[in-house]
């Protein structure tokens, strides 16, 4: 690889990581490092998918990350938006990801009771 | 489980001066006697502000602040609003100022008091996307040292940054760098010890598994500077998804050009396998470690020679840990100065902490060097759970020592952890509340160390287990007040002759709970109590309860 | 893989012998080494029988028994001792009948200890094969093991 390919692919990799490209509206981050697996990540990890899936959501992408270090809130999930501070949850289940698809993804309103963070994306 | 309330009660100095503990603790029964413990949560907190108020407490997710508290308030307070969900108007606070804490407080300072650095991609970024570390500046340190430094300004700029070994002895890292530089020989090695210090400590698995590409490119920048051509990873075979996460970054970053032949065109060579343990404490020693990278017993040497003059293969080599690599790019990006200038005179940057036992926040928390441990358990941590009594923090696990609820202000760094009797270790910090038996404790490190021995040498092999024994012994109500001084005597001793760190550092557990808790073990041997309630002494007097218990269905 | 696979796949270096018995081990489906299994790696990387029998015993993580199809193991670790992981050891002896280090008679399961795994934020813990399980609690636990029973049939 050239200096100026890592350039090129930083452009790129950045205007998809903050959702410039037109892909996605709406990215959701889910922790899968060892402490939010051990916590049921992957079940809500499956929950995220499903919901997306049965409401035939198209601009809704999901990823996966390390874990972001509060264990005890673990599993944990991040949702970005363009323009939007990135909303944290915490303390999630099957039940409680499927509830942020129905009421933060489609109709806007953040689940508010397991907020643990919001930050600047 | 997060419980159906939160009731954080102030425990700044001043609420504390005006018996906040006594507030604390009558909360603390009247809940039990209600059967309220499982639900509701009490927090102790720093100091929320209106000093002039207190003590005051906070109740979430409700938002409802109450102040001037006074001992036979709570029990109303329960009543009324915990079980029937009405707040006690006539003690609330809703002015503007209430309202503008009560938001203030809603979101966990777990993450707004911290200094992220080398985390600042774990959670944030795929670790199985080279793309998305691209995106947030990866690599670019590589590439500026490639085509900007020579290998001498890069060993430079890592002298001056004053980073220190992030494994457990805080040796300076440009230093290593620059004798596996000077050593003699054209073959030199780079290893990344990935085996994570101390038992308590998990933030080189976060690292490793949520920006693995933060330590490839940390290592090859350190081959760079000292002329390797071929790194190693070794990482302990219980962190099966690292392994995996790091195989696959070193698959991209091979696909992308960044590890193998003529990287960014400069001419530099540079690749990375993995190594697994399986299942060895003493691995976590550089020369053990080594030893089983080549495929024999994980068995540690004499020092010296050290590693940058005989490591791998007897070559030349720098051997660092996970979280110590992951901070050179940042290094490099922003400047030896800019580093120098976060933490300490004499221990510099961020250190990330791994916060576990007794404490509502558990997890990884990176933070300035020389934070307090005051801060970190309780503005951070957010205080001991259950309104419980903290007691002492175990720092670097059985290699380390505790530091008691006294010292909670002293700063972390290397050397003031140094002076208390304990180590930074890999940062490990282990909340102890008031159900802990400071004995027990020392046990149970006592026994995990001497089981892990190699066995090579004889004051470890041999030594530690008289150690336990002893502390078995007292444990079991049938100490002497002899064994203080023989525990005291045979820990220094075993301190100082044992043939590398385990052995040395083994002692730490049981000469600092001596240090700092002799009247516990003094009560053990004496009064055959634990105040714990932890150790169960067979006394005359139990027994016979015992038996009258049994009595009934024998 | 077969023993001879995993030898081809690393070769005559003697560095690989952990990978070598590692591979080995985890094809096996009672996830341990035989003493054939040792004696054909000495001969294939030229080195003692002695030198590899002490290297396979010198690591936790090898057996020279048969285990059974999900290895539990139970972390020891000072946070996971301290948020009360001998009740879970206890709960489990209970659960499968057998003491640690030891299979069940229907070979399903073997309970070990393992030094930490890194999880310490949500003590207790426990690994089963390679997935890990935090938070433990006796329903949790009974919940796990029944569903690996029924996976198992």
């Amino acid at each position: 690889m050239k200096l100026e390919d890592l350039r090129k692919i930083r452009e790129k990799a950045e205007r998809e990581l903050k959702l410039r490209e037109g892909k996605a509206r709406v990215k959701i981050v889910v922790g899968m490092g060892t402490s939010g697996i051990a916590a049921g990540a992957r079940e809500v990890l499956k929950a995220f998918l499903d919901e997306i899936e049965k409401r035939n959501l198209q601009d809704v992408m999901v990823t996966q990350s390390g874990e972001k270090g509060l264990s005890s809130h673990e599993p944990v999930a991040e949702v970005w938006e363009e323009g939007k501070p990135v909303v944290v949850y915490g303390n999630l289940t099957p039940e409680i990801a499927r509830k942020v698809i129905a009421d933060h993804i489609v109709n806007g309103n953040p689940v508010t009771e397991y907020v643990i963070e919001v930050r600047e994306a | 489980m997060p419980k159906r309330l939160d009731i954080l009660v102030c425990s700044g100095a001043a609420c504390i001066s005006n018996d906040s503990t006594t507030i604390k603790n009558k909360l603390q029964a009247v809940l039990k006697e209600n059967n309220l413990e499982e639900e509701v949560a009490i927090v102790e907190t720093g100091c929320m502000g209106p000093c002039e108020l207190g003590p005051v407490m906070l109740v979430y997710p409700d938002g409802v602040f109450y102040i001037r508290l006074k001992e036979k308030d709570i029990e109303e307070i329960v009543k009324e609003h915990v079980i029937k969900g009405r707040p006690v108007k006539r003690l609330q606070w809703t002015t503007p100022e209430a309202r503008k804490i009560v938001e203030e407080r809603k979101q966990i300072p777990f993450f707004e008091k911290q200094m992220k650095i080398v985390l600042s991609n774990c959670g944030k970024i795929d670790p199985e996307n080279i793309e998305e570390y691209i995106a947030v500046g990866g690599y670019e340190a590589l590439a500026k040292v490639l085509t900007t430094m020579t290998p001498e300004q890069v060993i430079e700029e890592m002298i001056n940054s004053g980073l220190r070994g992030r494994g457990g002895a805080g040796f300076p890292t440009g230093l290593k760098w620059k004798a596996t530089r000077d050593a003699d020989g054209d073959e030199k090695y780079i290893v990344c010890n990935g085996d994570e210090g101390d038992p308590g400590a998990f933030m080189d698995r976060a690292i490793l598994e949520g920006d693995p590409h933060t330590v490839i490119e940390g290592m090859a920048i350190a081959a760079y500077a000292v002329g390797a051509k071929q790194g190693y990873v070794y990482v302990r075979a219980e962190y099966p998804l690292a392994v995996k996460r790091l195989d696959k970054a070193i698959q991209q970053a091979r696909k992308y050009g960044v590890l193998g032949k003529n990287i960014f065109e400069t001419g530099f060579d540079f690749d990375i396998d993995i190594r697994i343990g399986a299942g060895a404490f003493v691995c976590g020693e550089e020369t053990a470690l080594i030893a089983s990278i080549e495929g024999k017993r994980g068995q540690p040497r004499p020092k010296p020679p050290f590693p940058a003059q005989k490591g791998l293969w007897g070559k030349p080599t720098v051997i660092n840990n996970v979280e110590t690599f992951a901070n050179v790019r940042h290094i490099i990006l922003n400047g030896s100065k800019w580093f120098a200038s976060i933490g300490t005179e004499k221990s510099k940057g961020t250190k990330v902490f791994a916060l576990s036992g007794k404490v509502e926040n558990t997890g990884l928390v990176e933070v300035p060097m020389g934070i307090s441990i005051k801060d970190l358990v309780f503005e951070i941590g957010g205080g001991i759970p259950g309104g419980k009594e903290f007691k002492a923090v175990q720092v670097g696990g059985p290699s380390g020592g505790c530091v008691p609820a006294e010292y909670m202000d002293t700063p972390i760094d290397y050397e003031s952890l140094k002076k208390l009797g304990t180590i930074m270790g890999s940062g490990g910090v282990i909340v102890l509340d008031e159900d802990t038996c400071m004995v027990n404790l020392a046990k149970f490190f006592l026994d995990f160390t001497q089981e892990e021995s190699c066995g090579q040498c004889v004051p470890c092999r041999i030594g530690l287990k008289h150690l336990f024994d002893i502390l078995d012994r007292i444990t079991k109500g049938q100490g002497r007040m002899e064994d203080l001084e023989t525990l005291e005597k045979l820990g220094e001793e075993i301190r100082r002759t044992s043939l590398c760190g385990l052995g040395q550092s083994a002692p730490n557990p049981v000469l600092s709970t001596l240090r700092y808790f002799k009247d516990e073990y003094i009560e053990h041997i004496k009064d055959k109590k634990c105040r714990a309630g932890v150790c169960q002494f067979e006394t005359v007097k139990e027994k016979e309860t015992i038996e009258e218990k049994l009595k009934g269905i024998i | 893989m077969t023993r001879e696979e995993v030898l081809n796949k690393y070769g005559k270096s003697k560095d690989n012998l952990l990978y070598i018995l590692h591979d080995i081990q985890d094809s096996n489906p009672r996830h341990y080494l035989t003493e054939e299994d040792l004696k054909e790696v000495a001969k294939w990387l030229e080195l003692p029988y002695s030198y590899v029998h002490g290297v396979a015993t010198f690591y936790s993580m090898f057996s020279l028994k048969p285990r059974g199809k999900y290895i539990i193991r139970v972390c020891e670790s000072p946070t996971c001792h301290l948020m009360g992981a001998s009740n879970i050891i206890i709960e489990l002896v209970k659960s499968l009948g057998v003491g640690i280090g030891e299979t069940t008679k229907d070979e399903i399961f073997t309970l070990e200890l393992t030094s930490c795994i890194g999880v310490c934020g949500v003590a207790p813990a426990m690994m089963i094969n390679s997935e890990v399980y935090g938070n433990l609690t006796s329903e949790k636990i009974a919940q796990i093991i029944d569903e690996k029973r029924r996976e198992s049939k």
